[in-house]
């Protein structure tokens, strides 16, 4: 069989020109079983060393290698050329993300979004039990599908809030707040409540719901900021008519 | 150096794909069903004013223009009701131990069930 190609057409930027992001195009060779990953990492080492893109464990483990392809955000470590085959395949950069050069996007908001939720234990008293904190079956089922998120940030790029509310905390952080305030080990809620209560919070979303379709993680954020939107509104509640009770 | 590049969210993003359509559809009945409530008090109003306002009105719901906006309220309130109603179960799980209630039992419990219940009462109401 003679070689069988297929076209990239990859998004170039460089920080230090001054010339606009332009696509290139790349003549890949083409094989059944090769993802986008793979082409891209055959043009950076046969065809051109200055592509610049994230990548680390090939099989959807470490959320770095999120990218539009096709307009889609998608791991180009999960996506198959033999689906886009023999059309070109067009690859971006996340949207919605400061673009570091070519396929590398700044993830420097993301890392303080996530950090502003608190994800970690928090409990009231300061000493750590003897012995580990127990849990049920059921108190892991609550919030254990929110806690499968890789970070890989593919909702972000799915959701067209960002545009407009540049500080909107996001699906990821939402969902990986809620995880902990679901969590029976957990003791937090209060102190979550401040950054999660807010219009760039939960009342930012309008429920499009596109984060849950592209996540490849199963995670579903716009099911857990739906149902931090519902807990929310209950604290408020408490709040207001139990001021004297314990928030 | 003039450092990260900022790219826009694409303006036409609602149209790029099927669910995003299908989203701006939703919001966009909510329209139709807030000017349906406006209209409907409106109606209240002059029902109040006496007969000869109620049949005046009930004259010009004759029109088919009337009749039209009608059913096109109609549709966009069943789409935006039964949307919602598959959504509850995402906004409100509902679980048994370690096991999430199927969707389907959670939509019909809590949005149809109420629903053909509340619109049943009210038919038996207006019929009886
Ligand atoms: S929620 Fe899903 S799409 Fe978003 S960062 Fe986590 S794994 Fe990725
Ligand atoms: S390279 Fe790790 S998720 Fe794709």
């Amino acid at each position: 069989m003679a070689n069988r190609m297929i076209t990239l057409e990859v998004f170039r930027y460089s920080p230090e020109g001054d010339d606009e992001a332009t696509f290139q195009d790349y003549l890949v060779p083409y094989h059944e079983h090769w993802v986008v990953l793979d082409a891209l990492n055959w043009i950076k080492d046969h065809a051109d060393g200055t592509l610049s893109f994230r990548w680390s464990c090939r099989m959807g483990v470490c959320g770095s290698c999120g990218m539009m392809v096709n307009g889609e955000p998608k791991l180009t470590c999960a996506v198959f050329l033999k689906d886009y085959y023999p059309s070109p395949i067009r690859v971006e950069p996340l949207i919605n993300f400061p673009v570091e050069r070519d396929l590398v996007i700044s993830m420097d908001d993301f890392l303080a979004k996530l950090q502003a939720v608190k994800p970690w234990l928090i409990r009231e008293e300061e000493e750590p039990p003897a012995d580990e904190y127990l849990q049920t079956p059921s108190q892991l089922a609550q919030y254990q599908q929110f806690s499968m998120c890789i970070n890989c940030m593919l909702c972000y790029a799915a959701c067209p809030e960002i545009e407009g509310i540049p500080d909107f905390l996001g699906p990821a952080a939402i969902a990986l707040a809620h995880r902990y305030n679901l969590d029976s080990r957990d003791q937090g809620q209060s102190q979550r409540q401040e950054v999660l209560g807010g219009e760039e919070a939960v009342w930012g979303c309008t429920f499009v719901g596109e984060c849950t379709a592209v996540c490849p993680k199963n995670v579903d954020p716009a099911g857990a900021i739906q149902q931090a939107k519902v807990a929310s509104t209950k604290d408020w509640y408490r709040h207001v008519l139990l001021p004297w009770g314990k928030r | 150096m003039r450092g990260p590049l900022r790219r826009p969210f694409p303006r036409d993003w609602f149209v790029r794909n099927g669910a995003y359509r299908r989203f701006m559809i939703r919001e966009l009945t909510s329209i139709f069903v807030g000017g349906y409530i406006v209209f409907l008090l409106v109606w209240l109003h002059q029902l109040g004013q006496g007969p000869q306002q109620y049949h005046a009105l009930v004259e010009t719901m004759r029109h088919p223009l009337a009749v039209m906006l009608h059913v096109l309220a109609l549709l966009a309130a069943l789409y935006h009701s039964i949307t919602w109603f598959n959504l509850t179960p995402i906004v409100m799980p509902l679980r048994i131990g370690e096991d999430r209630l199927p969707n389907a039992v959670v939509a019909i419990a809590m949005g149809y069930l109420p629903w053909v219940a509340v619109s049943g009462a009210i038919l038996w109401g207006v019929l009886r």
